[in-house]
């Protein structure tokens, strides 16, 4: 196949990715989205196989087949609770395969169209220690949000003197091998690139706690795809460099989004040290009384009711309760009680990890409303049922300027009839925040694990 | 050799040296005429600016914005599936992966081509399959 053909193409290719983000706009044409992006990446493997710089098949095909099995073995077993960690994972692998087709574009110009041995294009040099940089730094930064998540790692920030100074220092020591790797052209200088970048990637992730993973995956997934872009440059292939904007400018949004959810600035959550800190005014709070009820009561409350919105969090994940909420709601609806779901921005531990939990429990999508969606409607509903959230609901936000939450948008919980707030213990949340809910004469404290009080509810609302 | 054929002689090679003169001056003519003409596609190229950077940063800059406005168009709850695809199509990386992979003869380059075709063959497989097993959960209630 000509280099034309394969570059019509690649424009295809092009297309069916912008045409798969595209049709996540909605859930009715999202599946025929996914199916675009597939035939995208059928369609540039193909017309690459096709061109005459690649003669032999063996390797290829047995390195799609390893590959290809894991991923689908991987993506098939996979719990939707762990998905967070799954796309960390993922993130990491993007970065590496970036990192390695540098140094294969490096020891191998002439293959890849890039000048010959010793005599690389200067302009292909610059973009290749860009390109690999960036693939170092999203894989290490990936695992390291990976065992954070996963929890083989403290999703405590790790903090310590001087840790910005040295981060400058690094970035700086890195556009210095830059230059000396464009004008030495030597793979010494390129696999310090490499270890340097690796060590950055670690260290801008360790002081970022739990709760701005979010956040993190999020720029893990743009950094992927500006690692891209950069090897799209190296190699003068328009298709990566189109994709790498895609997925680039994707992460970025997604980042922005999850920062506006905890009105903190984007730089704010890189510099990291948020959210390990132990809950400071918690304390003197001991002597407030807090209300505390059993699954019985929370049953006849709930059977009274009108109207019902559901919050959940990420505890509710964590205790896998989302299969028996809903059979508590099915309950709840066959008394005719309406009921409602409402989803915080940055509930759960990735952009849009509760909707996907809630779908995967067969919760229409209908019934699940965003918070700007559906804030309003708390004060016309007569119960609020909070399971496993915190600080997204906590009214401190809205009123204590001393609350390292203060400005956040929360869901206005208390403003409904009664809150249930289905919870283990007092602790606070995240963000080391004592919540005010808690003591508020209207709401009920449901203490013990998410989905067995759930259960117990079931059971209490069959013998109403 | 009498004069009189000597003079003819002469003459008949004026002539022929006048005529090949004047062809040689056509030629240049036209050399003249070929060498302004690609001085013209060079200038006229250096200011479209034909270097490839220039045109790939063009692709570049302009496929940021429209992965701004399509993502800004996408439905937050599907924010997740939106990450696991993206992850999916930024493994689009393995175009280069097949080309270093591709040569005959192995070399430390054809191993890394290799590397980099496991790797991302994982995220393919891995992304676009746990993106569908996402999205066919999402129904709209009976």
């Amino acid at each position: 196949m000509s280099s034309s053909v394969s570059a019509f193409a690649y424009i295809i290719a092009s297309i069916c990715f912008i045409m798969a983000l595209r049709g996540l706009s909605s859930p009715v044409t999202a599946r025929r989205g996914n199916l675009f992006g597939i035939a995208g990446m059928a369609i540039a493997v193909v017309a690459t196989l096709a061109l005459p710089q690649v003669m032999s098949f063996g390797t290829i095909i047995v390195g799609v087949l390893i590959g290809g099995t894991i991923g689908t073995v991987i993506a098939r077993r996979i719990e939707m609770t762990a998905l967070p960690q799954l796309v960390a994972a993922f993130h990491s692998l993007v970065g590496l395969a970036a990192v390695f087709v540098a140094a294969a574009a490096f020891y191998a110009p002439e293959t890849l169209g890039i000048g010959t041995a010793d005599d690389i294009k200067t302009a292909s040099l610059i973009e290749m220690s860009i390109g690999v940089a960036i693939g170092a730094i999203t894989f290490t930064g990936s695992v390291i949000a990976f065992g954070k998540l996963q929890g083989i790692l403290s999703g405590k920030p790790v903090v310590f003197g001087g840790q910005h100074l040295l981060n400058l220092v690094l970035g700086i020591v890195l556009l210095l091998l830059v230059v000396w790797f464009v004008t030495s052209e030597s793979g010494f200088v390129f696999w310090l690139i490499v270890i340097l970048s690796l060590a950055i990637g670690i260290l801008i992730i360790v002081p970022i706690g739990g709760a701005d993973m979010p956040v993190v995956v999020s720029m893990l997934n743009s950094y992927s795809g500006w690692a891209a872009a950069g090897i799209g440059f190296t190699l003068e292939n328009p298709l990566l460099i189109i994709t790498g904007a895609l997925v680039g400018s994707s992460g970025a949004i997604l980042s922005y989004i999850m920062c506006k959810g905890m009105n903190r600035s984007f730089f704010n959550v890189i510099l990291g040290g948020f959210g390990g800190e132990a809950a400071g005014p918690g304390e003197d709070m001991g002597d407030k009384t807090v209300r505390q009820g059993a699954a019985d009561d929370a049953a006849f409350i709930m059977s009274q009711a009108k109207s019902i919105i559901i919050v959940p969090g990420y505890g509710m994940a964590v205790a896998q309760a989302q299969h028996s909420l809903r059979e508590m709601v099915d309950q709840l609806k066959t008394r005719g009680v309406e009921v409602r779901y409402a989803i915080h921005p940055v509930a759960g531990r990735m952009p849009g990890h509760m909707n996907v939990l809630l779908a995967e429990a067969s919760v229409p999508y209908d019934e699940v409303l965003e918070l700007d969606e559906i804030n309003r409607d708390f004060t016309m509903t007569d119960v609020a049922f909070v399971i496993g959230a915190n600080d997204i609901t906590n009214p401190s936000a809205k009123t204590d300027k001393a609350s390292p939450i203060y400005g956040m948008p929360v869901l206005n919980v208390e403003e409904s009839g009664t809150v249930l707030f289905v919870k283990r213990s007092l602790a606070s949340g995240y963000a080391g925040v004592d919540n005010s809910l808690f003591y508020r004469d209207n709401t009920m404290m449901l203490f013990g694990d998410a989905k067995k009080m759930c259960d117990d509810i079931i059971k209490a609302l069959e013998n109403i | 050799m009498d004069p009189a054929t000597l003079a003819e002689n002469a003459a008949a090679l004026a002539n022929e040296a006048q005529r090949l003169a004047g062809e040689l001056e056509g030629v240049a003519e036209r050399a003249a005429a070929l060498a302004g003409e690609a001085t013209q596609v060079v200038a006229t190229s250096a200011a479209t600016g034909s270097d490839p950077f220039v045109f790939l940063f063009t692709v570049f800059v302009l496929a940021v914005f429209v992965g701004y406005y399509v993502v800004w168009s996408v439905t937050p709850a599907l924010h997740s599936p939106l990450m696991a695809v993206t992850n999916a199509i930024s493994s689009v990386i393995v175009v280069g992966a097949l080309i270093a992979a591709g040569p005959s003869d192995f070399s430390l380059s054809k191993f890394f081509g290799f590397l980099a075709v496991v790797l991302a063959s994982v995220n393919i497989f891995g992304g676009f399959i746990v993106t569908q097993r996402m999205l066919s959960m999402f129904r709209r209630s009976k």
